[in-house]
């Protein structure tokens, strides 16, 4: 069973598409942990490695996306993990771009299907597992 | 009269139904609560006249004034606030140029949840979705050259809405204008930000205190502020359908009419200085029909429940923002569109102010040419629309007066549930309402899924799209530049009067004195948002959310 971690980095309080999120997979056959919100990038990344999670979820809608994001590769990084990262929320399409560069699997703008999202997540274990 | 109705109804829908073998009908026909909508609505739909009234009387169904847009017209209150306080300060003074008729305060993340710009929580969110105020200092420039007695303010700010008032009072004191001349609003609904927006600092009981304080020091020195904004917006927009929003907010409002009652202040007082502020959707009839039970529900709990004499405290007044979630990121012109068809409806619903959202906030802070067409939006509907020209025109609109009766019972059964267990305080501590919006939210992504919701642009009439738009961005060297303003200002200031004033602040927590007047001395000397929430958190700790999906 795919296990995911959805997170809240940063103030944000928008947590309708988490939820949504959290759910959709937990309703497609994943085991889904949400951490709430206001959480740090350090608590994200503690808790994705003590939860050994397959992938990460990151939802931001406040524009902190350019710092938190890299702050949250950064850190998996220094701790030797190789979990991917997935991101949501209200993001420009050049800060899409640059995210994916830094390593970020796909970024999911307002309007993506949840399926989308589900199909996505499958196919890259599917592919990993070959 | 009703019998002859009803055989012709009779007849008719018998006639209907033949010609529906032939031409069958299709298409979606619920509520979006999943009520079946009838074919036809008739005078048989419609109940007593005395629910529906007249405009200015009791139940206040048709509104709340006798003339309505006939006297007055809405006040057109965009909110608005980015970057710095010199940025924001110029998108204000451009927003009444451009004709608005009121401020509205946007400030970020971490002025709402009470850290300083340098506050490791704050990394990333400086000057983001509003404007970043730090002290005094920040404040004096975001009015610089508007002159408080001539606007009224709006400030969206609850957790730390003591700090942001007694802020705005000094300012308006070092303009030479008294508080009990200061006229605006502060939204200082706590409640549903543990429902829904997220920005509370303080578990519920201590924020209400603080709420109560404020609504005591309003009564006595600020007669013309209103002290609260009772808000089902974010409750809607986290997903609530139109009844929950109706039903959560009015339960949430019971709450503070007990809050005010328990701090000695009369209903019949403290009435007039409540407003309501709701969300506008896509469903024209739905959400005209959810403002007018909305006020209809609001009048029979202040009389009945609250035993309130004074008419004029059992009008609900209210704000309204068009739906944020339903604007989309894809052919986002047509976002235009929903923003008119969401005003319409707020305005044939009888809302006392309105903001219109820009059509490119699917993607990112609207741009200055998107926000004059959304004020545009409002001065077209004001000034060429023609509804405006009576009172509350869909009045007497047999599906309307159907729905609107139809809210009104849904949400009641909704307060009624509430209140067997035990209030709002404890419905959201549980977890409950929490529940019951996250249901809605997953049925409602579920129905676009299924393609049971068409979202125009969306799931349907989809086209390949190129050129990314131009869209607003805040610099990132805002953070570190409002970082060392932030420092030189502390540098700068009476250290000593800081403490001070801090400590006292301390020790008057730990009693049950009025918090706003210690708050006030704070602000004066220059404490920040930052060291007034931290020294209340030391007092009365920090809220953790129980998490649901």
């Amino acid at each position: 069973m795919i296990k995911v971690l959805i997170s809240k980095p940063g103030l944000d309080g928008h947590d309708r598409g988490a939820k949504v999120i959290a759910r959709a997979l937990r309703d497609a056959g994943m085991e889904v942990i949400y951490t709430g919100i206001r959480q740090t990038p350090e608590q994200i990344v503690q808790t994705a490695i003590d939860e050994d999670v397959d992938i990460l979820g990151v939802s931001i809608l406040s524009g902190a996306h350019m710092k938190l994001v890299p702050k949250i590769l950064e850190l998996l990084k220094e701790k030797g993990s190789k979990i991917p990262v997935f991101v949501g929320g209200i993001i420009p399409e050049d800060d899409a771009i640059e995210l994916k560069k830094l390593g970020v699997i796909e970024v999911y703008g307002p309007g993506t299907p949840t399926s989308e999202i589900i199909d996505k997540i499958k196919g890259y274990f599917e592919n990993a597992n070959i | 009269m009703d019998e002859s109705i009803k055989k012709s109804y009779e007849a008719w829908e018998k006639q209907t139904e033949s010609l529906i073998k032939k031409y069958p009908e299709e298409g979606n026909f619920k509520t979006t609560w999943s009520d079946e909508v009838k074919r036809l609505y008739t005078p048989l739909d419609v109940g007593d006249y005395s629910q529906i009234g007249f405009p200015g009387e009791f139940p206040y169904t048709r509104g709340v004034q006798n003339t309505m847009y006939r006297g007055k017209l809405w006040t057109m209150r965009q909110y608005a606030g980015f970057g710095t306080a010199e940025e924001s300060n110029k998108r204000y003074k451009y927003l009444l140029e451009q004709g608005q008729s009121g401020l509205s305060i946007a400030f970020d993340l971490p002025t709402q949840i009470g850290y300083d710009s340098d506050d490791p929580h704050s990394l990333g969110e400086v000057g983001k979705v509003g404007v970043a105020i730090d002290s005094l200092a920040d404040m004096e420039i975001l009015f610089d050259g508007i002159p408080l007695d001539k606007v009224s303010t709006s400030m969206t700010i609850n957790a730390t809405a003591s700090i942001l008032l007694a802020m705005y009072i000094a300012v308006g004191e070092k303009q030479g204008v008294k508080r009990d001349k200061l006229r605006g609003t502060i939204q200082n609904d706590i409640l549903k930000e543990y429902i829904a927006r997220g920005t509370y600092i303080y578990p519920p009981k201590p924020s209400m205190r603080i709420i109560n304080n404020i609504f005591e020091f309003c009564s006595k020195e600020m007669p013309l502020w209103n002290t609260i904004s009772v808000s089902g917006y974010h409750i809607r927009e986290a997903g609530a359908n139109a009844v929950q929003e109706v039903a959560f907010t009015i339960a949430d409002g019971i709450e503070y009419v007990k809050t005010a009652m328990e701090a000695g202040l009369d209903p019949n007082v403290f009435g007039k200085r409540l407003s309501f502020f709701f969300a506008s959707h896509n469903n024209l009839l739905e959400e005209v029909a959810k403002f007018r039970a909305a006020r209809r529900m609001w009048a029979k709990i202040m009389k009945e429940r609250f035993n309130v004499k004074d008419p004029d405290a059992l009008k609900l007044r209210f704000h309204t923002q068009t739906s944020g979630s339903t604007l989309t990121a894809q052919q986002p012109e047509n976002n235009i569109i929903r923003v008119t068809i969401q005003a319409l409806a707020a305005v044939l619903g009888g809302t006392q102010s309105l903001h219109t959202n820009s059509m490119d906030e699917a993607l990112s802070l609207p741009t200055e040419d998107s926000v004059r067409i959304a004020l545009r939006t409002q001065q077209i509907i004001a000034y060429e629309s023609g509804v405006t020209k009576t009172v509350d025109p869909l009045g007497g609109s047999y599906y309307v007066e159907a729905l609107t009766d139809e809210i009104e019972k849904k949400a009641f059964e909704y307060i009624k549930h509430i209140d067997e267990i035990g209030g709002m305080i404890n419905a959201i501590e549980s977890g409950y309402v929490q529940q019951e919006i996250s249901n809605s939210a997953y049925e409602y992504q579920k129905a676009i899924e299924s393609k049971d919701q068409i979202i125009v642009g969306v799931n349907e009439f989809v086209i390949e799209e190129k050129n990314p738009r131009k869209t607003l961005k805040i610099d990132d060297a805002l953070e570190i530049k409002q970082i060392e303003k932030l420092r030189e200002m502390k540098s700068k200031r009476d250290n000593k009067a800081v403490k001070e004033k801090l400590d006292n602040l301390e020790r008057s927590a730990k009693t049950s004195e009025n918090l706003m007047y210690p708050i006030i001395d704070a602000v004066k000397v220059y404490a920040t948002v930052g060291e007034i929430s931290n020294t209340l958190r030391k007092v009365f700790g920090e809220y953790k959310e129980s998490v649901i999906f």
